[in-house]
């Protein structure tokens, strides 16, 4: 029991990387991207290819997977990112079909379907962080996701975060006022990607073996709707939607009433829950609103609620005297 | 290899292949027409249609032998399955799409997402994960025309699909050029208020919209479960293609669908068959296309550019 509620929190971590670049590139920058599951399966297989087949440690290969996944990022985006909403969608996915298209096919390299098995545990300064005793991995997941989290919310705050939600709000607009557009979407489909492709490097050891099954397009959908369920635009919200997805989806299994419910109730669960949240609460739970709202706009629960006693204690305080 | 007689074959099968595709993107296309946003769930309502006209197939033929009865029911499941897939359509339209008209762009096609997961997701738990099989309800021997090296063959399948998926493409074409509602239709993919100013029901229009894609999709559906099997994740492939096809052709446009319908079928099987590319790769070509026409025509081959105005 607990140590299956590690397993999720690990896999919370994982597709919280991989949300966390989502969230740059759809929150921030208002692209429409659905291939996350091609950089997580690019970085998977740099891991795996790197590990097995050229000995090289753990650590040394996850910048290897950053950059490979941002520079094919940068090799699609700069053609493609001209394209503008939905066309932009399916172009990307598109891509992520063909990355997974070629790695089942590229028999020499990555093992097509039967994918690539025993790849070694990491060891950090001789210390070996083995995946099935879990807290030690889950501390090293954590640590990813801490590191990208202040990076990342850093850049958000920095003139590069305000340009890319200039481009969110009005391409046209902030091209006019002198952004250079297309430099900065590149720049956030990159970053987007490299995290994903950390998510993958982080995954590749944990399960110790990579096959093409495992980075379909639903994993893209899935990444999106932690996005989407959080709150688009906030960096926490993205870890947020990864820990609810994850909770969701292994729920059955947690509490042991899995063998009571048919294997895809939680999947149909979650296919209820994007609808109902569509409808009313589109922002997300902790979507947060845009400043022109903000007067009505209940932003985080949490806070609106805190506003409501501060007006309270000023009109008693106001009665008062 | 190269012989005019070859050439022909792999035409034949890549019209047929593209008849569906351009069958299924119809459906996208209209519903991209008039709500601007790419209904996710339409390959599961594919999915849906080909168990339903399984289900009533098998139902009306019983434990007859192979007979001229067993195509009779076959048209009649089809028939079926295409009415309830209407109504599925618009059902899913009412309780999932309608609420979000004025909602971001983003929110429809996250709820569309959402359907897709749970209808396909409902059928592999009704009707098990095991694939099922749709038994051809005619002979399916080759019908060979020619003689020795210049033959080319032709399955009556296939001329099931060419005739099937022409008929339906003549059909919606000439309801959405020549009657009324269709009039009413494109009215309302122009410019939605000002044709409910013009008095249209815009939700009849978006209503009997997705009744009509729903139902070529479950036509096509049963089309292609007659070579594949029918199994829940069926449509999620051939979904995505059909889309490819949609936005190739121009989203928006029907008769854009039809053409990137038929272009990305000859392409998928003139590309494995000419140019050598292995067969693992067919699904790259289809998206390889899809990227490369976006990037010169990024309206697609059929589309309307439209100069965004400040």
């Amino acid at each position: 029991m607990l140590s299956f509620f590690l397993l999720i929190l690990i896999y919370t971590g994982i597709y919280s990387l991989m949300a966390l670049g989502q969230n740059v590139i759809t929150g921030y920058t208002g692209m429409l991207s659905l291939c996350q599951a091609g950089f997580f399966a690019i970085g998977s297989y740099v891991t795996a290819i790197l590990c097995v087949k050229c000995g090289w440690g753990f650590f040394a290969t996850i910048p290897v997977a950053a950059l490979l996944s941002a520079m094919v990022g940068v090799l699609i985006g700069l053609p493609t990112l001209r394209l503008k909403g939905d066309y932009l969608a399916i172009a990307t996915l598109g891509l992520g079909e063909i990355i997974r298209n070629v790695i089942n096919n590229w028999d020499s390299l990555t093992n097509g379907p039967m994918g690539i098995q025993k790849i070694p545990k990491p060891s950090f300064f001789g210390i070996e962080i083995n995946p099935y005793s879990k807290w030690g991995y889950l501390l090293m997941v954590a640590i990813f996701v801490l590191v990208f989290y202040l990076l990342l919310k850093r850049l958000a705050d920095s003139r590069m975060g305000r340009a890319l939600e200039a481009i969110r709000e009005d391409e046209i607009a902030a091209g006019s006022m002198g952004i250079n557009v297309t430099k900065y979407k590149v720049w956030a489909f990159a970053i987007g990607a490299a995290c994903a492709g950390v998510a993958g490097s982080l995954q590749a050891c944990f399960s110790l073996s990579v096959t093409p099954g495992t980075y379909t397009f639903m994993v893209s959908v899935i990444v999106l709707c932690m996005v989407v369920l959080g709150g688009m635009g906030n960096f926490k919200a993205s870890i947020v939607g990864a820990f609810i997805i994850q909770l969701i989806s292994y729920f059955p299994q947690l509490v042991g009433i899995s063998n009571k419910f048919p294997a895809q109730f939680k999947q149909i669960l979650f296919g209820l829950i994007l609808i109902v949240m569509m409808i009313y609460r589109p922002q997300g739970i902790m979507g947060r609103s845009r400043r022109s709202f903000s007067k009505t706009g209940r932003s985080c629960p949490f806070k609106f609620l805190a506003s409501k006693v501060r007006t309270v204690f000023k009109s008693s305080k106001e009665a008062g005297r | 290899m190269g012989s005019v007689s070859e050439f022909f074959q792999h035409f034949l099968n890549g019209l047929t292949l593209g008849g569906i595709y351009a069958l299924i993107a119809l459906g996208y296309t209209m519903v991209y027409g008039i709500l601007k946003f790419i209904n996710f769930a339409h390959g599961d309502i594919l999915m849906v249609g080909a168990y339903i006209g399984l289900f009533i197939f098998d139902f009306l033929r019983g434990d007859k032998p192979l007979s001229a009865w067993w195509f009779v029911a076959f048209m009649i499941a089809m028939l079926c399955s295409m009415v309830f897939c209407g109504l599925l359509g618009m059902f899913i339209e009412k309780v999932a799409y309608k609420p979000l008209r004025k909602a971001t762009r983003l929110a429809p096609l996250l709820s569309a997402i959402g359907v897709s997961f749970v209808l396909s997701n409902l059928a592999a738990w009704l009707f098990g994960t095991q694939s099922r099989k749709l038994e051809y309800p005619f002979d399916n021997t080759p019908i060979v025309i020619g003689s020795g090296s210049n033959a080319v063959s032709i399955t009556p399948h296939q001329i099931l699909i060419l005739v099937a998926s022409a008929l339906m493409m003549l059909i919606l074409k000439l309801f959405v050029d020549k009657s009324r509602m269709g009039k009413a239709m494109r009215a309302t993919s122009l410019d939605q208020d000002t044709a409910k100013l013009m008095g249209i029901k815009s939700d009849h229009v978006i209503s009997l919209t997705f009744a009509i894609g729903s139902a070529l999709a479950a036509c096509g559906g049963m089309l292609i479960a007659l070579d594949f099997k029918v199994y829940a994740t069926m449509g999620t492939m051939v979904g995505l293609k059909a889309f490819v096809a949609a936005v190739v052709g121009g989203i928006g446009n029907i008769s854009g669908a039809m053409l990137g319908g038929l272009l990305l079928g000859l392409l998928e099987t003139f590309g494995v068959a000419l140019l050598g590319i292995p067969q693992g790769y067919k699904d790259a070509i289809a998206f390889g296309v899809l990227i490369l026409i976006l990037l010169f025509k990024p309206d697609g081959l059929l589309g309307k550019n439209e100069k965004e105005k400040v």
